[in-house]
């Protein structure tokens, strides 16, 4: 098996990439996949306290790297999924402890076993980016829908192509449809529009994502909400399925009733 | 026919150029500009001398000359005017200069070494540049001693910086700088030209804030010492 590499990245923090790839992770799994999510944010470990895995957390990415502990025993199981595992980041160490190269073994070993595994890189382009950016087959870029935020979108896809890893597809992560409609947030397409990036997936803004990722239950488990649903296409798409953009406008009850519907074949 | 605002006569070092004392200067280093890219292996290295008789050039435009011919390879070796200014302007730009006294007629040149009856070639061989073939996105630059052709768009936060042209077949919404050692006659080109800064030489421009209604292409160089930009026909 010649699992894929995926790497979530997006230049300005706080946008979404954790979020993403821990929605990812579980819709990637609950469509039967195998999948591996790595922190790859050393010193700042968000993605298991998301995924509600952190007290499990006994070994993490330096400890691998490193050759203290064992590949197998120190990827951590998802309570829910039989085959989603977390490699957590390491909390308080120098921030050269792992290498791009490391990072390039470490998933080749794992794309044996995985159909995916999913980077989930820091903020800015320091070493924590290069070190997720390395191994990657494919890259995801996170923006919000705000002219600061594609701007660093745009530089980092400027730096991913200059690797020779573009041109990466993108995530359109908390649109507001009405602000968009009254012309005081940016449409997808005026992202589109700067970026010339294909769209892979637009998550709308959904408070229940704060509450889902604040109970360790990431929000694409929950049916009703739009956002879970919309990370749930992205994880389609990136499988391969054509998958139509679903209409963020609906109104909310009949639209999540049509798609339970549509799902629950 | 367009009237002749340039002699040229071979020289035993190189080539003696008489430029037009009275008429308008971009005019004629537009002209010479041509003349020179039409036939460019006829000047390829030659040692230039620049006959400028009474007209009093001022510094930046004599640095604009020196540059339109540095970047077709030519060296600016000697200037000959009457004129102090024009002296003035050569000896601060470390080039030599020299009084030219004989009431500005050219001087006298060997026949013998009179070229300009080169066997025809029909190869043009134009001036060289840089092509890149994607967007130029936020924080990425392209520097070129020659021309810049970016066949996609370039981003805001990306810059472009050219000693010759700046063609951009796409969307221009960053820094474009064209004739950056100084060559008034360079120009910009872009599908769409909404760039946060524009300049050409020393001459800078800032997009006016605002949406246009009608995207066409267009075209920034300098006339009567600022930059206009005007849509392609
Ligand atoms: N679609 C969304 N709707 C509402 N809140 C969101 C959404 N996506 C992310 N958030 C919130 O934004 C914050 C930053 O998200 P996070 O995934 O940690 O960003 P990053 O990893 O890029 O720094 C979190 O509080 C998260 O709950
Ligand atoms: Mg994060």
């Amino acid at each position: 098996m010649a699992g894929k590499v995926v790497t979530i990245s997006s230049g300005k923090g706080g946008v979404g990439k954790t979020t993403a790839t821990a929605n990812l992770g579980i819709s990637l799994a609950s469509l039967g996949k195998k999948v591996v999510v790595i922190d790859a944010d050393i010193g700042l470990r968000n993605l298991d306290v998301i995924m509600g895995l952190e007290n499990r957390i006994v070994y993490d990415l330096v400890d691998i790297v490193e050759g203290r502990s064992k590949l197998r025993q120190s990827m951590i199981k998802h309570k829910k999924f039989e085959d989603l595992f977390l490699i957590p980041a390491a909390q308080t160490r120098d921030k050269m402890a792992v290498s791009p190269e490391d990072m390039v073994k470490l998933t080749d070993e794992l794309r044996e076993d995985f159909d995916y595994v999913i980077i989930d890189s820091p903020a800015g382009i320091e070493r924590g980016f290069r070190n997720a950016l390395e191994p990657a087959d494919e890259v995801l870029i996170v923006t919000n829908p705000e002219v600061s935020a594609v701007r660093d979108a745009d530089r980092i896809t400027g730096l991913i192509e200059a690797a020779d890893k573009g041109p990466g597809r993108l995530i359109i992560n908390r649109l507001k449809p009405d602000l968009v409609k009254k012309g005081e947030m940016l449409s997808s397409d005026d992202v589109y529009d700067i970026l010339g990036l294909k769209i892979i997936g637009i998550i709308p803004e959904d408070e229940l994502v704060l509450s889902a990722s604040n109970s360790g239950i990431p929000v694409t488990l929950n049916m009703d909400s739009k956002a879970g649903m919309a990370f749930n296409n992205v994880a389609r798409r990136l499988t391969g399925e054509d998958v139509p953009f679903m209409n963020l406008d609906d109104n909310p009850g009949l639209f999540q009733r049509l798609v339970r519907f549509l799902d629950g074949r | 026919m367009q009237e002749e605002l340039i002699a040229i006569k071979g020289v035993n070092d190189g080539l003696l150029i008489a430029l037009s004392t009275t008429e308008k200067w971009q005019s004629v280093t537009d002209q010479l500009a041509a003349r020179i890219d039409e036939q460019s292996d006829f000047y390829n290295g030659a040692n230039i001398t620049i006959e400028l008789g009474a007209r009093p050039v001022p510094k930046y435009e004599l640095s604009s000359l020196k540059a339109l011919l540095e970047r077709r390879g030519l060296k600016l070796s000697l200037v000959l005017s009457e004129s102090d200014t024009t002296r003035n302007s050569a000896a601060a730009l470390k080039v030599p200069t020299k009084k030219n006294g004989e009431s500005g007629a050219p001087p006298p040149s060997k026949q013998a070494d009179v070229q300009e009856t080169a066997p025809v070639n029909p190869e043009e061989t134009g001036t060289y540049g840089t092509m890149f073939r994607r967007t130029l996105r936020s924080g990425r630059t392209i520097h070129s001693d020659g021309h810049v052709v970016i066949y996609g768009d370039v981003n805001p936060g990306a810059k472009v910086i050219a000693a010759g042209d700046i063609v951009v077949w796409g969307k221009l919404r960053g820094y474009a700088h064209a004739g950056v050692i100084g060559d008034e006659s360079a120009i910009v080109c872009a599908l769409d030209m909404s760039p946060s800064q524009l300049r050409i030489a020393s001459h800078v421009v800032t997009s006016p804030p605002g949406k246009r209604k009608r995207v066409v292409p267009e075209v920034a160089r300098i006339r009567d010492n600022q930059i206009i930009v005007e849509a392609r026909e």
